[in-house]
């Protein structure tokens, strides 16, 4: 993939296994988000192919491959600041609606039905999870940060996806929030519920390590390094490319 | 209501009331995924019974003590009356406890069995497991983020009930046997105070202990088995269980129970309880609210609440003086009520109270006043862990800011030559477990010696002055109550908490704790920049909004208990700290000895104080903190 005569990626290969929690690190400008609009179908790649579940999947739209069940959230948080906690999370159901406009004016029988169904199930699954009670009825906009994150990422889950893509859901995060989150990220990926495969893009080392089954390092486009955490760790072109350098990144101790 | 005798126990009321009200009535209701689901008095006997058998076919005998931790919902009342049922006896610890809080009580208890809502009380017991060699099962209901724990000595509230169906179906009158077996003398909760001063103390109180303490308070200002009671306060303070076990299974009024913490204030507003006992920091939190609301609002808003309010304070007063009310100051009211009143009192959830109490720490009358100029029937309470909960109460009518009222049906107050108040009533405690020198200490010839000092007013009040170890010694000799200047310190929104210091000094100083959140705001709007607390605190322009405050509190006070200097800390006091006990009193030995630079540069002429200390974080993380803090003289 590269911007005119700047190469993004190249030449890159991953392979997420059903799930796992797949992590990418490198510097800042690696390439990471890049690769993540790559797979979400924000940027279409002018070379090589992107496969989920054994199909190639480059010519979908974004909204087709969040059909197949893929869904992501934004490094920088992109929810409907005016608009609720609660429908911002039923937003993130709209692919599973099958009432049409009309009936959805109408509003009875099988269509009120049907909203009443994904209300549970966004009370009882996401809400309960994510500990936004206190919060449902507020508008997102008048949150805090830490807390549209979450609500961002109930958003991406409601959606049930099989793949989920987190850019950076740790950023700009306090150590309590940051704590929260790690565990809900693992609350999906391993509670019989969920059981979403994710694909991280993170820069805090401390999380990633520890929740991680394998991580990807990049590096201005290229692949360094892609193994379980411990594997990584002790790789010396990592540690002299990235995780030597202190100042790149930020570890929370 | 009929009397309680020593033969009943709380089992046997709980049984006879569920079988009384059955599926007809609503028991308790629990916010859930945001709905009131109602949970009716046949599905919490079945609940309880299973879990009491339950425990039982674990091994539960007599006598053994069964442990809660967790946030108020309708499982840890089952687990506690369940345990009771089961001839147990229930004790409570607070959540936010501290790992080493939970070791010194699970050990000290000989806890048995330890029932936790989640992974994160879970966690608490299983890193003191080892140190508590009586602990055998450790139960739990919340199965979020339990997936990986399979340790052999943990179970889920659903299978203990599920052993208890077993149990039930081999010997179906087992349950009716356990509680038939009951009699009201024998120990029904083991309590812990939290102390200021010492290591927590055990306080066994009997069936007919808290029976009779509902009793007469349920005698003063009855209740009605159709009022709703909003339960979130912790458990673990007497205070709750007074209103959810004592008074509530009497009546049979329901419990609800909020969703989460954070809702609570929500959760009461869409109820609108008519009963209410909260400690004084519940009304000073909802005060600010009101405050804070008033700053953010209008020109029109703040004028309708001006006005509204000054109608609301005069006629306040004028009941406070039993005068009677002039028909135009009636229609005043009125006018007052519908315009702003009403629409404050939905929103602090205060609309259908009959009768709301404060107790457990000192209120000042700013507060207090308020609550009434809004028309709300607030009324002070006194009492302690051990009497199982209140022994003085203001009746209707007769209520005076700056007492506690008269004590109630039972119970005898008096002051000692020392100045002590003593309390003699069928409510007073058996006595602490495993310490038999400070029950001497506190129980002489069946009179509790509370350790608060106070005096009784001309109108029969009991008046508290303050814990006798705290009174203070003024310059020119007179005692002095060091809470009555922190609660009206307190009455501004910009202060969190204050410490008078002054014992046999020259003069008073007070050390100030901000409300981060409403200085902060307040600075956002004065266009200040600030990176945190301990900064916002220093700042000159925060000092001198502090000032003002004192200055207000200082207003009509005799010179000799002015605040003379003060000092902005540079962190709130926190009881993980043990700078607070769990219900928020301040540790005034502790303190004093921590902060102890802080008040030599206080009665020093130095201006300010140089800190360098560490912090521990909630998760062990340590800052080093290193700071200035300035001293200011308040200017007359």
């Amino acid at each position: 993939m590269s911007f005119g005569r700047v190469c993004a990626l190249d030449g890159i290969s991953i392979k997420i296994k059903k799930g796992e929690i797949h992590s990418v690190i490198g510097p800042n400008g690696a390439g990471k988000t890049v690769m993540m609009n790559c797979i979400s179908g924000l940027y279409n790649p002018q070379k090589g192919s992107i496969h989920y579940k054994g199909e190639r999947i480059n010519h979908l739209k974004p909204h087709d491959r969040a059909k197949l069940g893929i869904a992501r959230t934004f490094q920088k948080v992109e929810v409907f600041g005016g608009m609720t906690v609660l429908d911002n999370i039923r937003l993130g159901r709209h692919i599973h609606y099958k009432s049409g406009i009309l009936s959805g004016a109408v509003y009875l029988g099988k269509t009120a039905k049907e909203e009443m169904e994904h209300r549970k199930f966004i009370e009882e699954e996401i809400i309960d999870l994510l500990e936004i009670e206190h919060i449902r009825d507020k508008p997102v906009g008048m949150l805090p940060y830490g807390l549209q994150k979450r609500v961002e990422l109930g958003r991406a889950i409601a959606l049930e996806p099989e793949l989920l893509i987190l850019d950076e859901p740790l950023a700009g995060l306090n150590l309590e929030e940051v704590e929260d989150m790690a565990r809900f990220i693992l609350d999906i990926n391993q509670e019989k519920r969920w059981k979403i495969t994710c694909l991280l893009v993170e820069h805090d080392m401390g999380v990633v390590m520890d929740i991680s089954d394998n991580v990807y390092v990049l590096n201005f486009g290229n692949m360094i390094v892609d193994g379980t955490p411990e594997a990584v760790q002790k790789n010396p072109v990592v540690i002299k490319a990235y995780l030597g350098e202190e100042d790149l990144y930020a570890t929370r101790k | 209501m009929e009397t309680i005798t020593k033969e009943l126990t709380i089992p046997k009321l709980f049984y006879s009331q569920a079988k009384k009200y059955g599926k007809e009535r609503v028991a308790m209701r629990e916010k859930e995924f945001g709905i009131w689901r109602p949970i009716t008095w046949h599905d919490y006997l079945e609940n309880v019974k299973h879990i009491a058998l339950g425990l039982v076919s674990l091994g539960l005998e007599e006598g053994d003590k069964v442990a809660m931790i967790g946030d108020n919902r309708p499982e840890g009342l089952w687990a506690e009356m369940g345990a009771l049922c089961a001839r147990g006896v229930g004790v409570w610890l607070f959540q936010d406890s501290l790992i080493d809080e939970v070791k010194y009580i699970i050990d000290h208890s000989d806890t048995k069995f330890l029932v936790g809502e989640g992974q994160e009380e879970v966690d608490k017991a299983i890193s003191i497991r080892h140190e508590c060699p009586k602990l055998k099962k450790i139960i739990w209901d919340d199965p979020k983020g339990m997936r990986n724990y399979d340790e052999d000595y943990l179970i889920s509230l659903k299978e203990v009930m599920r052993l208890g169906e077993k149990l039930e179906k081999e010997k179906p009158d087992l349950f009716e046997e356990l509680i038939g077996k009951g009699h009201g003398d024998e120990v029904a909760l083991l309590f812990y105070t939290s102390g200021t001063t010492a290591l927590p103390k055990g306080a066994l109180l009997s069936h007919y202990n808290m029976l009779t303490m509902g009793k007469n308070l349920m005698d003063v200002d009855p209740c009605k088995d159709t009022d709703d009671y909003v339960s979130y306060l912790p458990f673990a303070w007497i205070g709750e269980q007074m209103m959810s076990i004592s008074c509530g299974l009497q009546i049979g009024y329901t419990l609800n129970f909020p969703e989460s913490r954070e809702t609570a204030q929500e959760n009461i507003r869409e109820i609108g309880p008519h009963v209410m006992f909260a400690p004084p920091r519940m009304y000073e939190q909802m005060t600010r609210t009101v405050q804070v609301k008033y700053l953010d609002a209008g020109w029109i808003k703040r004028k309708s609440y001006e006005i509204a309010s000054s109608i609301g304070y005069h006629v306040a007063d004028l009941k406070f003086g039993k005068k009677a009310i002039p028909f135009y100051w009636k229609i005043l009211e009125w006018f007052a009520y519908l315009l702003v009143q009403k629409k404050l009192k939905d929103h602090l959830g205060l609309t259908r109270v009959r009768n709301a109490y404060t107790g457990g720490a000192a209120m000042g009358p700013d507060h207090f006043r308020f609550f009434h100029s809004l028309g709300v029937n607030l009324k002070q309470i006194y009492g302690q862990t051990e009497v199982a909960g209140i022994s003085v109460v203001h009746r209707n009518g007769d209520i005076k800011f700056d007492t506690v009222g008269l004590p109630i049906p039972g119970t005898e107050v008096k002051i000692t030559a020392e100045g002590e108040i003593i309390t003699k009533s069928p409510s007073v405690f058996l006595g602490y477990y495993k310490n038999p020198e400070a029950t001497a200490k506190t129980l002489k010839d069946g009179w509790l010696y509370s350790g608060d000092r106070g005096f009784i007013d001309e109108d029969k009040h009991l008046v508290v002055f303050d814990r006798t170890k705290d009174v203070m010694i003024l310059k020119d000799g007179k005692p002095f109550a060091p809470q009555y200047l922190e609660t009206r310190l307190k009455f501004s929104p910009y202060i969190k908490d204050s410490w008078v210091i002054g014992d046999k000094r020259d003069f008073i100083t007070a050390v100030i704790c901000i409300d981060y959140a409403v200085v902060g705001k307040w600075a956002d709007t004065k266009k200040l920049t600030y990176t945190g607390y301990p900064e916002l605190a220093q700042k000159p322009e925060v000092y001198d909004l502090v000032e003002e405050q004192i200055r207000k509190a200082n207003k009509d006070l005799p010179e000799l208990v002015k605040v003379i200097k003060f000092v902005n800390l540079y962190k709130e006091l926190d009881a993980d700290d043990d700078e607070l006990t769990r219900t928020r009193k301040l540790r005034r030995e502790f303190v004093g000895k921590k902060y102890e630079d802080i008040v030599n540069a206080l009665y020093s002429k130095a201006d300010g104080v140089h800190i360098d200390t560490t912090i521990t974080y909630e998760d062990g993380r340590k800052t080093h903190i290193k700071t200035d803090l300035h001293i200011c003289k308040v200017k007359a």
